[in-house]
């Protein structure tokens, strides 16, 4: 049980590893968004708060970004798999679709937790700094249940998708919102009730809530209520995502 | 004889197409069954079913004593399968395909160097192990896919037109390495070709199925016999007629075709 799910964590790895481009490619769009935002938006977010520093705020936003990005990536990767023919070599073995499941969503979600960490280590240079070792293992949670929630996400709608036509919708109709209304750029105040409800349905908003919370002490929800919501999510989604694995055919 | 495969009215739909029409039949443990049909028949969407990777839409199916609906993981044990589509991870190295490979199927850690070292100097591939599988042939892919089928040590192999684009050596020395494990291991062999001079030289019972249903089957002698023909080929193209396949509108199998085409290029 163990090592199957370890087989296939490593293949995902090593599959991460040995694609320079796509590791190197995949940190310009955080890189941009924190340089971009950070200069664009910094003076207006402190002349409005009355003196914070936006890379403060706009720093776990930006490592959640790629966080989601990564993880609903490597969730979707599964429609290659079946596409190039390898889906039905890891079907036909004789185990069961749970152990595939954990073993992928465990794969796509650490793949997602080291890009999260470049990310954390490049706003460094930006001049965002973690408090203490304290924060930065609670943020590690945080970052790891966000990673996990949306390689599950991922996976569930991969699933359903028979090739990757359908992945502009996803990305422009799901992820683009969840990323936009999730608080990680702005604040989620005084906003039409649409968008309002929205962003209070988007789960990345509690993601980026309790990031930002142990890693800066800004915090809306309150640290506890923001990691209950990832949990039962990711334990939500990852259930939903096993159902629907063992019903495809590869 | 036991059979070790066992197959009654075994039935695939896809929407309003019939790909597999109530057939049924028995392999015998230790025997080379060798499937045939043109294209579209219905083969590969067998296999597919045998294999637990499609789900019938009715029948029933028993290898090595196991309900393959019911004891899936049991019947997957049970036997090795190598697709008509390559179905290897091509950014992975050979060595590192047949561990996985090793891991999914639970062979024993302490075996699992010896059985992987093993199966790709049957093959021939031993030397090339450490290789990228993107930078194989088609043949060397090939034969590292029945390699890696080799590995848990199943009682059944599936090749689903294992030597298609092969040159003549690789398809002869492929076919010369399963006859070796058909009359070493006993291991029962159920093949697809369209090659019929492959079937006739190494079948012990041929099936020929066409639009779904199996409409001939028995030994090579029995077949001749009964078409009053003189080869597996003549009497191949007299039950199934001479028109092609793919221009008589036999409902989407030229789409198939080409989308199979397009996944080779992928590659
Ligand atoms: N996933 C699918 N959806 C719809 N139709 C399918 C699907 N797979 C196969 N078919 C159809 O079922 C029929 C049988 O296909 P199958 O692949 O089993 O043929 P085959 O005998 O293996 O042919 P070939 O010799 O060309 O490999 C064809 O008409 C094909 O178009
Ligand atoms: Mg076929």
């Amino acid at each position: 049980m163990i090592e199957v799910i370890y087989i296939l964590w490593l293949r995902q790895l090593k599959h991460y590893w040995r694609s320079k481009a796509r590791l190197i490619g995949s940190l310009g769009q955080p890189l941009l968004f924190m340089v971009a935002f950070g200069f664009g938006f910094g003076p207006m977010y402190t002349r409005a708060s009355g003196g914070a520093n936006y890379m403060d705020y706009l720093a776990p936003g930006i490592v959640s970004m790629s966080i989601l990005f990564t993880a609903v990536f490597s969730g979707l990767e599964v429609i290659w798999d079946r596409q190039f023919g390898f889906l039905k070599e890891t079907f036909v073995a004789p185990i069961s679709r749970t152990e595939i499941m954990i073993g992928k969503t465990l794969g796509g979600a650490t793949i997602a937790m080291i890009q999260g960490l470049i990310v954390l280590s490049l706003t460094y240079v930006l001049g965002f700094r973690v408090p203490g070792l304290g924060s930065l293992a609670l943020g590690l949670v945080f970052m790891f249940l966000i990673a996990l929630f949306f390689t599950g996400l991922g996976l569930t709608i991969a699933s359903k998708m028979d090739d990757m036509h359908g992945f502009q919708l996803i990305m422009n109709f799901l992820i683009m919102p969840i990323f936009f209304l999730s608080g990680a750029l702005f604040p989620l105040e005084n906003l039409p009730p649409a968008i309002y409800f929205i962003s209070r349905i988007d789960p990345l908003t509690y993601g980026v809530d309790g990031l930002r919370g142990v890693l800066t002490g800004m915090n809306m929800f309150g640290i506890y209520n923001d990691l209950a919501v990832i949990v039962v999510l990711s334990a939500l989604i990852c259930t939903i995502g096993t159902l629907l694995f063992s019903k495809i055919e590869a | 004889m036991q059979n070790i495969l066992s197959v009654q009215s075994l039935t695939k739909k896809f929407d309003d197409l019939t790909a597999v029409d109530g057939i049924s039949f028995d392999v015998e443990a230790g025997s080379i069954f060798a499937f045939l049909g043109p294209n579209g028949a219905g083969k590969s969407t067998t296999i597919k079913m045998l294999t637990t990777v499609l789900k019938p839409t009715s029948g029933e199916i028993r290898i090595n004593g196991f309900n393959v609906l019911k004891e899936q993981d049991k019947a997957r044990s049970s036997f090795g399968i190598v697709f008509q589509d390559y179905s290897l991870d091509s950014e992975l190295t050979a060595y590192e395909n047949m561990v996985y490979h090793s891991v999914v199927y639970k062979v024993p850690k302490a075996e699992r160097d010896e059985r992987i070292k093993n199966a790709l100097q049957i093959v021939g591939l031993w030397d090339r192990r450490d290789d990228f599988v993107k930078k194989y042939s088609g043949g060397m892919k090939r034969r590292l896919e029945i390699a890696r089928a080799l590995v848990h040590y199943p009682k059944v192999l599936f090749l689903d037109e294992p030597t298609v684009g092969l040159d003549p050596q690789t398809r002869k020395s492929i076919w010369n390495h399963i006859m070796t494990l058909n009359e070493e291991r006993g291991m029962t062999i159920f093949l697809t070709t369209h090659y019929m001079d492959e079937a006739e030289a190494m079948a012990d019972k041929i099936a020929i199925i066409d639009h779904g249903k199996i409409i001939e089957s028995g030994t090579l002698e029995e077949i001749m016999e009964r078409t009053e023909t003189e080869s597996l080929e003549e009497s191949f193209l007299k039950l199934t007629g001479r028109d092609i396949r793919d221009e008589n509108g036999n409902g989407g199998s030229k789409m198939r075709f080409m989308k199979s085409m397009g996944r080779r290029h992928g590659h």
